[in-house]
């Protein structure tokens, strides 16, 4: 079967934009997108659209023009844009469509994410006690981590420093200033071990994907990526999710593992093939956990990995190379689509200061979230 | 003192924390849901730190029902053998002291010890310290 190229991408910069709508930012980024792919609204045959908080995707076509383009709207936790990007693949390889959009955007209020007990099928008196706050689950997560793996407090702030320093070379990032080991170890602690740097924050933000069908790519005469695998998946018994009363003791296996071994048998290679990786790190400690989760090394290597740079711009896998989540904060529907961004710049070798050297060929992307969904993609030069 | 809710702990002194069984398969959760599938569980009293974490922040209220005036608190969850790993509060230890592995014992803390009328949150504390 040919493949799913992507021939177009646009991004409106994360962050804190005040005064310009969530839905606004989206629009942004489909207009750099088609500008980036030669094209032109009306070229468009179908698109799916993913927003947690910032309104109906489709409602865009206001703003973008009334075409009667088939939009459908997509809404998976974190994994939304994953799954927008999923669902627009396949409309390209069932033949019906050769040329359409992936678009998210999201736009959180300040401070942590609210989240009420009976959204999640609790009681209240949960909430009451103090444990409807994510913070609490990430820190618990590495903290069992950590000792069953020997993974220093060092590596953490490791993995948020390395952030700050590739976000500061990245337009599109929101921290875009470089803090060192030392602040980020001393800085006043959220839940431990994390203090306040090893977290990201809920964001604002628009990305834009144009994919194509080889055949269509080629006609329009584009240099395209290639989508190798787009995969979704959700958690399978006794994996360790976000606000649970309790949990069994018996422990499983995760969503992120299914998803990844999906991910590299469609696309026929596997974890020592990819030249760049960008892993969900809405935690300093979830980077380090997703490396082995995603199948790149074994549960423990991470400290000596971190230890020498393995994953930073010049290392043997690159992980986060905008900085990831901790430097350009997470809007939840665009944040997956993000990572696909910056993918694409890494494989065109237009990523400036932040860009991976060696010619890399292949890109890894990967989403986790609530409660216990993932999705991966792998894209090829 | 009353409980946090109604359903949580048993009437026998000291109190056990109430789970539920799942008369199917035999799974065990806390707390216990109302369902047809699940029967009441009363769980063990004993148990070990699975992980733990501090709340170095107030949660939000709502739905956080704490002192106003907060100061930061342990939990984490304990493994009570066969049965089920339980999230709760960890008191009378110090945040220094707290191991991965550590033997507890179930116990009440109270939520809002200001409040006029005091509310009971399931809690664990090191199995070491006399009852």
């Amino acid at each position: 079967m040919s493949d799913v190229c992507i021939i177009g991408v646009g991004i409106h910069p994360f962050g804190r934009t005040d005064g310009v709508e969530g839905i606004d930012q989206g629009v942004f980024a489909v207009r750099e997108a088609l500008k980036d792919a030669g094209i032109e609204w009306p070229d468009i045959q179908f698109a799916y659209g993913s927003s947690d908080a910032a309104g109906n995707p489709d409602t865009m076509v206001e703003r973008l023009g009334l075409t009667g383009v088939q939009f459908i709207n997509v809404r998976n936790g974190c994994a939304a844009g994953g799954s927008a990007l999923f669902s627009a693949q396949m409309a390209i390889k069932s033949g019906d469509f050769d040329l359409g959009i992936a678009v998210g955007f999201d736009k959180h209020p300040r401070g942590a994410f609210d989240a009420k007990p009976a959204e999640y099928g609790l009681p209240d008196w949960y909430g009451e006690a103090g444990y409807m706050v994510t913070t609490q689950f990430f820190a618990m997560k590495i903290m069992r981590y950590m000792e069953l793996h020997g993974i220093s407090r060092d590596s953490l702030g490791r993995v948020a420093e390395k952030a700050f320093r590739n976000g500061a070379h990245a337009p599109h990032a929101w921290r875009r200033e470089p803090i060192d080991l030392e602040t980020i170890l001393q800085a006043p602690m959220i839940s431990d071990p994390y203090s306040k740097y090893m977290f990201c924050s809920p964001a604002e933000g628009g990305v834009a994907l144009i994919l194509a069908s080889e055949r269509k790519a080629r006609e329009l005469g584009c240099k395209p990526i290639r989508l190798k695998a787009a995969t979704m998946r959700t958690r399978p018994p006794g994996s360790f999710e976000v606000f649970a009363p309790s949990v069994d003791i018996e422990r499983g296996g995760t969503a992120t593992a299914l998803a990844s071994a999906a991910a590299f048998e469609a696309a026929g290679i596997g974890p020592d093939e990819i030249d760049i990786a960008q892993l969900q790190d809405t935690e300093a400690g979830a980077e380090i956990m997703h490396m082995a989760e995603n199948g790149f090394c074994a549960d423990g290597d991470q400290e000596a990995w971190l230890a020498e740079g393995a994953t930073a711009i010049g290392g043997r896998l690159p992980v986060n190379t905008d900085g990831g989540c901790i430097a350009c904060g997470e809007p939840i529907g665009a944040s997956g689509l993000r990572q696909v961004y910056e993918n694409v710049i890494q494989l065109r070798g237009d990523a400036g200061a932040r860009q991976v050297p060696g010619d890399p060929k292949t890109a890894y992307s990967h989403v986790y979230g609530a409660p216990g969904v993932s999705a991966v993609t792998i894209l090829e030069r | 003192m009353r409980a946090i809710a109604e359903g949580l702990f048993t009437q026998d002194v000291p109190p056990r924390l109430i789970g539920g069984r799942n008369r199917h398969t035999g799974r065990i959760v806390f707390p216990c849901p109302d369902s047809e599938d699940f029967e009441p569980h009363p769980l063990s009293r004993e148990g070990s730190l699975w992980s733990y974490t501090i709340q170095r922040f107030r949660p939000k209220s709502p739905p956080y029902e704490g002192p106003e005036n907060f100061s930061p608190w342990a939990l984490g969850y304990v493994a009570l053998p066969g049965e089920t790993m339980v999230e709760a509060r960890l008191v009378n230890v110090a945040f220094d002291d707290l191991a991965i592995g550590m033997p507890m014992r179930f116990t009440l803390a109270v939520l809002d010890d200001q409040a006029d009328d005091p509310r009971a949150i399931p809690a664990f504390e090191p199995a070491e310290i006399a009852a």
